[in-house]
């Protein structure tokens, strides 16, 4: 089994470390993980994605033509990695700021409002989470018990007093997550 | 410092730091630069020199650090000094001055694309710089081009190995793939740094000064030709004795191989992907990935021709290695290039369409 993910949109939604947590969380479960992201001279407000590899077998390339799953939240990731999904499979999109919505139908199109559910929950930061728990009530890649294990591992110490924010973010995208074609 | 063969999950730039803390590494001298800063950072962070001793300076410029690197391998020290191309051409003149005086070192080149100040994402076209000398006179350095984090982490030991063994500075040739990207790796066991009479029994030619029997001069220069040359002499004797002892590669499906994919560093990863998926077609390919780019496995891929009806040079730059292969090759087989400049890196559906065009179907 080999899942190989795109993780885009803009830097500050937090795409990276969601792309962090997915690999960590590969890692405690023994599988061979990959993430390689684009990066750039942005930081917060510019285009940032990672592509994540988990698999059972060993990974060769951590850079790829194309994808079993693409999350995508923006407009620009939406127009650059909708065409490089891989026939069958999946797209998940938050539409918050999509004019053009996805077009193809040869693939499983998934709709989640993370800003506004995260809006809702008065926690604009736990978006990326959200979305984190859409991808896995849809792609079930990786536990819960390793995602929150890899949630321990990648926030500082600090920062550990949000994890119940973060496991609440987490169950809010399991639900919120709907199914478009 | 615990033993422990823990896998972890971390970036090749961070690798090389755990890496060069555990493998008894002396000094670090470096100068922050996209794509290698993590390198830097993480020394900073993991404060060695609370631990093990290992000094950790940020140098002022690139050429002040080549020239620490130079007065640490001078007294038998394993320092290191990474940077990534822009900073890697300032220290030229401080990679040929220690080839000239035989000094130990290893320089981390975390390329970028170029020329000039060129830009901070991945690239392969230092090859040249790296293994024709870049800086002046005869001479040569050890490359080691790691393809995965693993790599980055198990090389550092082998660069200083190496570098001691030879007298000579080691290079490893990483990009901004294998830099930046994070995957699982096991950090070599930690072994202690030299100390100073270990450095006095290994290393009689160091300037250790007052305690050592007789002189240690250590100079790039000797202004009698008769001396230089021969100087130079025995420089090409132990660059003939590398040649013959050091050559490391990888081969992967050759056995059956039509068709052959020459690749390093993050080159080859990306071509062994476009591999499985000619081979899904049924199109039976295989790759050499040279593991050293100096010495450069010729006879392998000498070897190799006899089988195969073409080779495809998949490198991250405009073609520089395809001459070695070449030269290796001598018109045998069709040898081409496929690859991409200036930052931009080659996906593999990208690398299996190029070996079509220029090699199954030309």
């Amino acid at each position: 089994m080999k899942s190989e993910i795109i993780i885009a949109g803009f830097g500050g939604q937090g795409v990276l470390s969601m792309g962090k947590i997915l690999a960590y969380a590969g890692l405690f479960e023994g599988k061979e993980v990959t993430w390689m992201p684009a990066y750039g001279p942005e930081q917060r407000g510019g285009t940032a994605n990672v592509t994540v590899i988990v698999s059972d077998e060993p990974i060769s390339s951590p850079i790829l033509s194309s994808y079993d799953v693409a999350v995508v939240l923006n407009q620009p990731s939406l127009d650059k990695f909708e065409e490089k999904i891989k026939p069958g499979g999946i797209l998940i999109y938050d539409p918050y700021g999509i004019s053009t919505p996805p077009q193809r139908t040869d693939i499983s199109v998934y709709c989640i409002n993370a800003m506004d559910a995260a809006a809702e929950m008065s926690n604009v930061k736990s978006f990326n989470m959200i979305v984190l728990g859409g991808l896995l009530e849809v792609c079930p890649i990786v536990g819960t018990k390793e995602v929150l294990k890899a949630l321990h591992k990648t926030l500082p110490q600090r920062h550990h007093h949000l994890i119940p924010q973060n496991e609440e973010a987490l169950r809010r995208g399991h639900e919120v997550i709907t199914k478009e074609r | 410092m615990e033993e422990n063969n823990e896998i972890l999950l971390m970036k090749g730039n961070e690798a090389i730091a755990h890496a060069a803390i555990r493998c008894g590494c002396d000094g670090y001298f470096g100068y922050p630069i996209t794509p290698q800063s993590e390198v830097l950072e993480t020394l900073a962070k993991e404060e060695p020199w609370k631990t093990t001793g290992m000094i950790v300076v940020q140098a002022e410029s690139e050429v002040s650090a080549i020239n620490m690197l130079y007065g640490g391998g001078a007294v038998g020290k394993r320092v290191m000094v990474s940077s990534s191309s822009p900073g890697v051409a300032l220290m030229q003149e401080g990679i040929t001055y220690m080839a000239g005086a035989e000094l130990p070192g290893l320089i981390v080149n975390v390329q970028r694309g170029g020329p000039g100040l060129g830009t901070i994402q991945p690239s392969q076209g230092d090859y040249f710089q790296s293994t024709r000398g870049g800086g002046n006179g005869d001479y040569n350095v050890i490359v080691l081009a790691p393809a995965s984090v693993q790599e980055m982490a198990d090389f550092v030991d082998l660069a200083f190995t190496l570098a001691f063994r030879y007298r000579n500075p080691v290079l490893m040739l990483s990009d901004g793939v294998i830099g930046q990207m994070m995957e699982k790796v096991v950090l070599p066991p930690f072994k202690p740094r030299r100390t100073n009479e270990e450095i006095r029994q290994e290393c009689p030619w160091a300037a250790i000064g007052k305690r050592q029997k007789g002189k240690s001069i250590v100079t790039s220069l000797e202004l009698e030709p008769k001396e230089m040359e021969k100087h130079n002499l025995h420089l090409q004797a132990k660059y003939k004795e590398i040649r013959e002892k050091e050559v490391r590669f990888e081969e992967y499906k050759t056995d059956d191989a039509e068709y052959l994919i020459v690749a390093f560093g993050s080159a080859a990863r990306i071509a062994q992907k476009a591999i499985e998926l000619c081979r899904a077609e049924g199109i039976r390919v295989g790759m050499l990935r040279p593991i050293t780019l100096w010495p450069y496995p010729a006879d392998e891929i000498a070897r190799l021709s006899h089988q195969v009806k073409g080779i495809l040079s998949v490198e991250i730059n405009a073609g520089q290695m395809i001459e070695d292969i070449r030269l290796a090759v001598e018109g045998r087989v069709p040898v081409e290039h496929y690859g991409r400049m200036g930052g931009m890196v080659p996906g593999p559906d990208e690398i299996v369409t190029a070996l079509k065009e220029k090699i199954i179907n030309r």
